[in-house]
């Protein structure tokens, strides 16, 4: 009640506080030294002129925000949108029945089943997508399968479809992970509740598992989006290194034309987008 | 009209079920009766569809039940979990199974509304289950369990989540649907009290085989085997020899009691007295010795306000024999007292051997 009796409480709750700092502080220098920093930069740069040899004039302009509205660059964020949801899409419909069966599965084969998911990043990245390009090249494993059935050869490297296919298969188990941990502690009683009340296998998955697991698909969707919308690996690899995709366009748009600014307004745009998804998932997940 | 013959069912080397037959009457509460880990609660899953038994046929008013799916099958299930839908209002939860039946929708508002009236939550239809207590909840789940009008409605452990007060009213609550729906009620619980209050005929299950079928009072009177006889209420029981009038306890003596019909003579037994059927004097301090009745020291005495419980040390018996008086007892720990009860009050049943 009186102001002598409630001061120690305030300096339990300050030292609290610090205690709390004091565990924080690793990751927090790491975000700032990490993130904000590049990212203020980045967003720095924006306002000002390209350099001849990289780097930056300090003279103010907007030019650069009004080059993303050329329809040559537009293009590609879209090309970019469209085969980063591609690929969303297809490792939903490949991650969520994968994740159903797994949480299923006894607890034993549970455990083998999530190292199988996990195993590829035990190989290094470059070495998995090389040995997707001597799968789908000309000569390549598919293709010879194919000959010897009469058919093809067939184009498979070096297309949208190609990098589709990598981009799949890199993120797959970002899909399946979160949709797995969604779907396993779902409690089984609630299927069982459906069917009791009559409702058949697919009534069940439709009115109560996918509901239920909505969370879950969105952070699945959202780990494999995010990395594929800026990734300008496998396209430089399985897309034959034309500029398709964003990610690619940035990278040369820092390292060989040299136009920093204009870079880091592909950038932010790549940001601008993905916060927007970001944003959306949060609203879509609080009211699920 | 439910009728269970020879349900048998192992998991791995467990063996959950042996060969259990049940009959269960039309209309009838009946009540599953065990200690965890008896068996009732995969009884009570097989019925639901939920497990398949090793052997044997379930079949509800001649139709095999065991031929059909969960989904198919004219039973509700209460779940001891309630199982509510935890994204649907209460409202959907309870329309959950009409739906199911491709039922017109205004039918389906109609029954909703009115058994929403029923369990009084008419007010809550809007509401989600993580809104609501845990009474309003398990009311919900009867709700949506008796909302299809199922020939045979289960209920697994159905008070055992809810504090004292609200239990007894829920317990009233059940009776009366009961009485007012007609449908048949199977209730597993492991509580005694909870069966006997509520069922007309109660199954004793231990260790996956039925002990004893009776009704409430002749299951508390008259046990039929030591394991109903020990976990049915309080009983004091004396380990002897079965004699026409009782039991020959050895060191203890003759005891007073009636041998269950067939029990022949000389037969390992063992009689059973309720705490309450014993009646208890204090032995003034110059006693004659030869009187009737055990002979013991007062150890301990509780008050429970209703009754006192007394434990009463007699030589030679390994446990304290336990009496029940009513209100409180003038007797004090350290007297000594006789203890003595009817022939008819007490129950000699045979020991397997």
């Amino acid at each position: 009640m009186s102001p002598a009796r409630t001061r120690p409480a305030t300096a339990l709750r300050v030292r609290r506080r610090l205690g709390a700092f004091v565990f924080l502080s690793p990751g927090l220098a790491y975000l700032v030294v990490l993130l904000l920093v590049p990212l203020a930069l980045v967003l720095s740069y924006v306002f000002f002129q390209r350099g001849r040899f990289g780097g930056v004039v300090y003279e103010y302009t907007t030019e650069n925000f009004s080059r993303l509205m050329d329809p040559l660059y537009l293009r590609v964020l879209g090309e970019s949108l469209q085969i980063a949801a591609l690929t969303t899409v297809i490792a939903l419909a490949l991650g969520y029945p994968t994740a159903y069966l797994i949480a299923r599965l006894p607890r034993t084969w549970k455990t083998v089943a999530l190292v199988a998911i996990v195993l590829p990043f035990w190989t290094n990245f470059i070495i998995r997508m090389y040995a997707w390009i001597i799968l789908l090249n000309g000569p390549g494993l598919i293709n010879s399968a194919l000959k010897s059935l009469g058919l093809g050869p067939f184009e498979l490297l070096y297309n949208k479809g190609a990098i589709v296919v990598g981009l799949v298969y890199s993120y797959l188990p970002l899909m399946v992970l979160p949709l797995y941990a969604a779907i396993e502690k779902l409690d089984p009683q609630l299927r069982e509740a459906s069917a009791n009340l009559g409702a058949s296998g697919f009534t069940t998955f439709r009115k109560v598992t996918l509901p239920l697991t909505v969370p879950g698909v969105l952070t699945g969707c959202l780990f494999v989006f995010v990395p594929s919308f800026g990734n300008f690996v496998i396209p430089e690899m399985l897309g034959g290194g034309k500029s398709v995709m964003v990610g690619n366009l940035i990278r040369t748009e820092f390292l060989q034309a040299r136009d920093w600014p204009f870079g880091s307004a592909l950038a932010l745009a790549l940001v601008a987008v993905l916060v927007v998804l970001l944003l959306a998932q949060a609203w879509v997940a609080r009211r699920a | 009209m439910l009728k269970i013959d020879g349900i048998t069912r192992r998991f791995g080397q467990v063996t959950a079920l042996d060969g259990v037959s049940l009959e269960i009457g039309q209309g009838e509460f009946f009540a599953l009766l065990g200690p965890s880990g008896c068996g009732k609660t995969t009884l009570l899953r097989i019925i639901a569809g939920f497990e398949t038994p090793d052997s044997g046929t379930v079949t509800l008013d001649g139709d095999d039940l065991l031929a059909l799916p969960p989904n198919r099958r004219p039973i509700s299930l209460m779940f001891q979990s309630y199982a509510l839908f935890p994204h649907m209002t209460v409202a959907k939860n309870v329309a959950y199974g009409l739906e199911r039946e491709k039922l017109p929708r205004e039918e389906i508002r109609r029954r909703v509304g009115e058994v929403l009236e029923t369990v009084g939550l008419s007010a809550h239809g809007d509401r989600r289950p993580a809104q609501l207590s845990g009474g309003q909840r398990q009311r919900v789940a009867l709700a949506r369990s008796i909302v299809k009008r199922p020939r045979l409605l289960l209920l697994d452990e159905p008070l055992s989540a809810l504090d004292k007060k609200v239990r007894a009213d829920m317990q009233l609550e059940l009776k009366r649907l009961q009485n007012e729906v007609g449908i048949t009620f199977v209730v597993v619980t492991h509580d005694q009290e909870e069966a006997m209050s509520l069922a007309d005929r109660i199954a004793v299950f231990d260790s996956g085989s039925v002990r004893q079928v009776d009704e409430p009072v002749a299951l508390y009177e008259r046990p039929r085997t030591p394991f109903v006889a020990g976990f049915v209420g309080a009983n004091n029981t004396f380990e002897g020899k079965a004699r026409a009038a009782g039991l020959d306890a050895g060191d203890l003596g003759e005891l007073a009691g009636t041998p269950l019909d067939g029990l022949e003579e000389g037969a390992g037994a063992l009689l059973c007295v309720r705490p309450e059927k014993i009646t208890l004097a204090e032995i003034p301090e110059e006693t004659e010795d030869g009187a009737e009745g055990l002979e013991g020291a007062v150890l301990d005495v509780s008050f429970y306000g209703g009754v006192s419980h007394l434990s009463v040390d007699v030589p030679g018996h390994a446990r304290p024999v336990l009496v029940a008086v009513q209100g409180a007892s003038a007797v004090r720990p350290g007297a000594k007292v006789r203890l003595t009860w009817d022939a008819d009050d007490a129950v000699v049943i045979p020991v397997p051997s």
